[in-house]
């Protein structure tokens, strides 16, 4: 007999150990939820007085008087709603899909509904601060944030760390305006509606220079791609610094003044109550922005191209293997990267404002980045993460109107947010497989 | 097509890899290359895929001479390739992959992907390669990856077929059913290349035999050759398949695992349930196709990864709360799978990695101070016992060939007094003489009284070596047996048959894995 023995398979013993990423699942809504109904509690039992006044507009206008809000309504919705939470989590119902997904929305919305009424509650005797439409400022800050997002996920997807995008936003922010401002000193050449588009173009010509600087060491030379992006980073400051310093005060009319770009209003969207303005009276750059998150995620997805930059950024050695230019295609990636991010700087100057300023995109380049990897290097995600961290921004400055709570510290919270995202937190987070390799043929 | 290699020469620095090479493949045949690893195969085969440039010889096809610069010239002049280790994207679809590099568009550069799941449908009905187009390749099992590799290249009108060691990660059943799927192919007009330094396969499945040895092609033969023929002719001498042992004075259990439970990071269970019991002199073969929990188990024994559930005992003490430097202490030789990986330290000498786990013992430190002299004394003492071919002890370990690699990480493991040897894939990536060797040492290792746990997914080597044999399957150790059962029964073990499998209505076929006396129906 050769057999000597064989155990019986145990009954079923998968289900004994209950699968772990379920169990986490439960543990991590149980603590959220329970963790925003506490809150809200804490909301209630600090204010005296709920009353509270909002504004479906950024800004006080003649035509826009603030309404007052019912802050302790408010405030039961959210406790109600974020105690059903923490139920069908303890009870692990929470369902998954869509049903799952609105949950979370009415929990968030109405939480943060009460959390403005708890920080705008009580404010004493005169000038009542109201509650104002977060919209129009969450647009500005994450426009830029957004073509930063994208310009690190095309990048990475192809397989090289794009540090650099502050500096890309720099070197388009300094471009950007002198494009426009030799424009508009050249106006017999150049009729005046084009030369704030005409500071775009010189935009995205910089963020693509600082590509190919990235390109030529990360590619050509092999240099590691994290500490090159820091270098690159502190070059283009340096460099857009030195460059401001050298125009001279009597043609800083001809070199660094330009128009900004003017808004449009989309006719009909523009005109749908609260979100139309905010969302469809914005220049040209904004409306770029919103096709760039579409063409990045369709480039990527449906297409060759895209095909194509996935696979050499997940595994060159296959895709030399089928033929295809590893390096050939992380070069275009990185150049298209690098103008996306120049066009996310132009928005610092010509976008906005107008003149260039010394270091004024501020490591806005580096929150670029944090919304790559919490949107886990895909373009929708990504952007959607950069309009978060946008969101949160603004919120830091609408309350630094009051002082219930320091502005500053919510400004910080979406990077510690990010920190817990990334050490997977919500999920596995994995990077494209050769994120930052040099593809070397054998 | 026929492909026609003449004089074909490969050196990297003074190194010549391909020494003038001849060989001629005929349309639709299955040509076996047979050689040990490092023998020049791989070199080759990366030259007629355009991986590689000859630095001398040409390649012709159909009697033209052509120059491949990349591998798109290759597949273009109908080379296909299945490498070693898999150049599949594993986050895409089947349909993405075979489709990379080829991809047919609706305009706009748009992907076209129902073409591309059609052509994958065709081609897994024509040639009877079961895949489904829409499947990640992550998760499909490897026998199901490399049918995913075989469509990539029949997607690209190959005509010529490179298979690069395909076997090392089929089960048995797996293997016989490549075997089929090779003939299918040569029916249908493919010339396939076989490389492969098994001397079974060649004989089941080759037209042709060319064997290299150092580069060369040292002869031809016909699959009709005995297999100890063929072994002369690939090492060069006559080499001795068995391994001589005599039989096992089994004593006390030494280690003993209890109804331990492994789960990876990624949340799922790779050991289930898993007990046994390793007795003094006696090596017990952990047999099974790679990545059915074997690595996650040895790593649990060692202390590198904290078993889930269950209880490791070691001579009558739980150790498994032990990390790693205590199980050493405690007399656990651990070769692990992947020398290179956790092995040794590539950059450091011979000399140093002799004494990687060994320099806090009072024989090689003083305090904080190493004693230089007697590192030195047991380097040279290892280099001779070891037949370690280094130039000096000096020598970075990563400039060694495989075997004398593998034999530094042996020798070290091998110079502390144990009670348990673990040792994972001991032969891997070694050239004969060396597994001979090394095999030796393990025998000498079990009639000191050791116990012994090899792990290999080298059917061979777990037959020649162990007394007992556990397959493990899916996780869990679904039999143990002796090592006088079948190969055939075997195989179905490792392809997952249990008893309670073959009761049910799949037809048994005789091959049954009962404790008390089924299997012999």
């Amino acid at each position: 007999m050769s057999v000597v023995d064989a155990p019986a398979r145990s009954e079923a013993p998968e289900e004994q150990v209950r699968d772990r990423a379920d169990v986490r699942r439960q543990v991590r809504l149980v603590v959220v939820f329970a963790l925003a109904a506490a809150m809200v509690l804490l909301f209630r039992l600090t204010t005296d007085s709920f009353s509270v006044t909002y504004l479906l507009e950024a800004q006080r206008s003649a035509d826009s008087q603030p309404r007052s809000l019912d802050g302790s309504l408010v405030n039961w919705v959210a406790l109600v709603l974020a105690l059903a939470g923490v139920v069908l989590a303890a009870l692990n119902r929470v369902p998954r899909g869509g049903l799952g997904l609105l949950l979370y929305v009415l929990v968030g919305l109405s939480f943060y509904v009460a959390f403005m009424a708890w920080a705008f509650a009580d404010q004493g005797e005169g000038f009542q601060a109201s509650i104002s439409n977060p919209i129009p400022g969450t647009i500005s800050i994450a426009t830029p944030l957004v073509l930063g997002a994208l310009a690190g996920v095309v990048c990475e997807r192809a397989g090289v760390i794009n540090i650099a995008i502050e500096g890309q936003f720099l070197a388009g922010a300094f471009s950007a305006s002198l494009f426009a401002s030799i424009a508009l000193s050249s106006l017999a050449f150049i009729p005046l509606w084009l030369c704030a588009p005409f500071g775009l173009l010189g935009g995205a010509l910089a963020g693509m220079l600082v590509s190919a600087i990235l390109g030529l060491f990360a590619l050509r030379y092999q240099v590691n791609q994290v500490v090159l992006g820091v270098v690159i980073v502190a070059f283009a400051t340096g460099l857009t610094g030195f460059l401001l310093g050298q125009i001279p005060s009597e043609s800083t009319g001809r070199l660094n003044n330009p128009d900004p770009l003017e808004p449009l209003a989309v006719p009909v969207l523009s005109d749908i109550p609260v979100i139309g303005q905010a969302l469809f009276e914005q220049t040209i750059l904004v409306y770029l922005t919103y096709a760039a998150v579409v063409v990045v995620a369709l480039l990527l997805f449906q297409t060759r191209w895209g095909l194509r930059v996935r696979a050499v950024g997940e595994h060159p050695k296959a895709a030399d293997t089928v033929g295809i230019k590893v390096n050939r295609l992380r070069w275009q990636a990185v150049l298209f990267g690098g103008l996306l991010a120049g066009l996310g700087g132009a928005y610092y100057t010509v976008g906005s404002s107008g003149a260039f300023d010394k270091e004024m995109s501020a490591g806005t380049g580096f929150i670029a980045l944090a919304a790559v990897i919490m949107g886990r290097w895909h373009p929708v995600w990504a952007a959607l993460a950069a309009v978060f961290f946008g969101f949160m921004r603004n919120l830091g400055t609408q309350l630094s109107l009051v002082d219930r709570i320091p502005g500053d510290l919510i400004g910080a919270l979406p990077y510690l947010a990010t920190v817990i995202v990334v050490a997977g937190f919500v999920g596995r987070v994995r990077p494209p497989a050769a994120d930052g390799e040099p593809f070397v043929k054998a | 097509m026929e492909l026609e290699i003449r004089g074909l020469t490969r050196r990297f620095g003074s190194f010549t890899a391909n020494d003038g090479i001849d060989l001629t493949i005929r349309p639709g045949e299955i040509h076996c290359l047979l050689g040990e690893n490092g023998a020049g195969k791989s070199t080759l085969m990366n030259m007629l895929y355009g991986l590689l440039d000859p630095s001398e010889g040409e390649i012709l096809v159909d009697g033209e001479p052509v120059a491949f610069a990349s591998p798109a010239d290759a597949i273009a002049a109908g080379i296909g390739m299945v490498h070693q280790h898999f150049m599949l994207v594993p986050p895409f679809t089947v349909a993405e992959n075979v489709m990379l590099g080829r991809e047919r568009t609706r305009g706009l550069g748009v992907l076209d992907r129902k073409a591309a799941s059609r052509l994958v449908r065709e081609l897994s009905e024509r040639y009877r390669l079961a895949v489904d187009p829409e499947a990640l390749v992550e998760d499909l099992p490897v026998g199901v990856q490399q049918r995913v590799e075989i469509i990539k290249a029949l997607a690209n009108e190959a005509k010529v077929l490179i298979l690069d060691e395909p076997t090392a990660v089929l089960t048995p059943q797996e293997i016989d059913e490549l075997m089929g799927i090779m003939r299918e192919l040569r029916a249908q007009g493919t010339s396939i290349i076989f490389i492969t330094h098994k001397l079974r396969e060649v004989r089941a499945v080759g037209d042709r035999i060319s064997v290299i040895r150092r580069g060369k092609v040292v002869g031809t033969a016909e699959p009709t050759a005995s297999e100890a023929e063929l072994a002369e002719m690939m090492v060069g001498r006559s080499v001795q398949l068995v391994v001589d042992k005599a039989a096992a004075a089994v004593g006390e259990p030494v280690l003993e695992a209890r109804n331990v439970t492994v789960i990876d990071p990624r949340g799922h269970q790779v050991v289930k349930d898993v007990s046994f019991v390793a007795r003094a002199g006696e090596v017990l073969g952990i047999a099974g196709v790679q990545g059915n929990g074997q690595t996650e188990l040895i790593k649990s024994l060692l202390g590198l990864v904290r078993p889930d559930a269950g209880e490791i005992w070691l001579d009558g003490r739980d150790i498994s709360r032990h990390g790693p430097r205590q199980s050493l202490e405690d007399g656990i030789g651990y070769v692990p799978e992947d020398r290179s990986h956790d092995g040794y330290v590539g950059s450091f000498s011979v000399r140093e990695n002799l004494v990687l786990d060994l320099f806090r013992s009072e024989r090689f430190a003083s305090g904080p101070a190493l004693r230089l002299g007697a590192i030195e004394a047991n380097a040279r003492q290892r280099i001779e016992e070891f037949d370690i071919r280094t130039e000096t002890m000096e020598t970075p370990v990563s400039a060694l060939s495989g075997g004398n690699q593998q034999k530094v990480v042996v020798a070290r493991e091998f110079s502390r007094p144990l009670k348990v040897l673990i040792a994972s894939q001991p032969t891997r990536g070694v050239d004969v003489g060396s597994i001979e060797f090394i095999h030796k040492r393990i025998v000498e290792e079990r009639d000191k009284g050791t116990a012994v746990i090899i792990v290999s997914t080298e059917l061979d080597e777990v037959f020649a070596l162990s007394d007992r044999i556990a397959v493990m399957y899916d996780g869990r150790i679904v039999g143990t047996a002796t090592p006088d059962i079948p190969r055939e029964e075997i195989g179905l073990m490792m392809a997952g048959a249990t008893d309670t499998d073959q009761a049910g209505a799949t037809g048994a076929t005789g091959a049954g894995t009962h404790g008390t006396g089924g299997g012999a129906a």
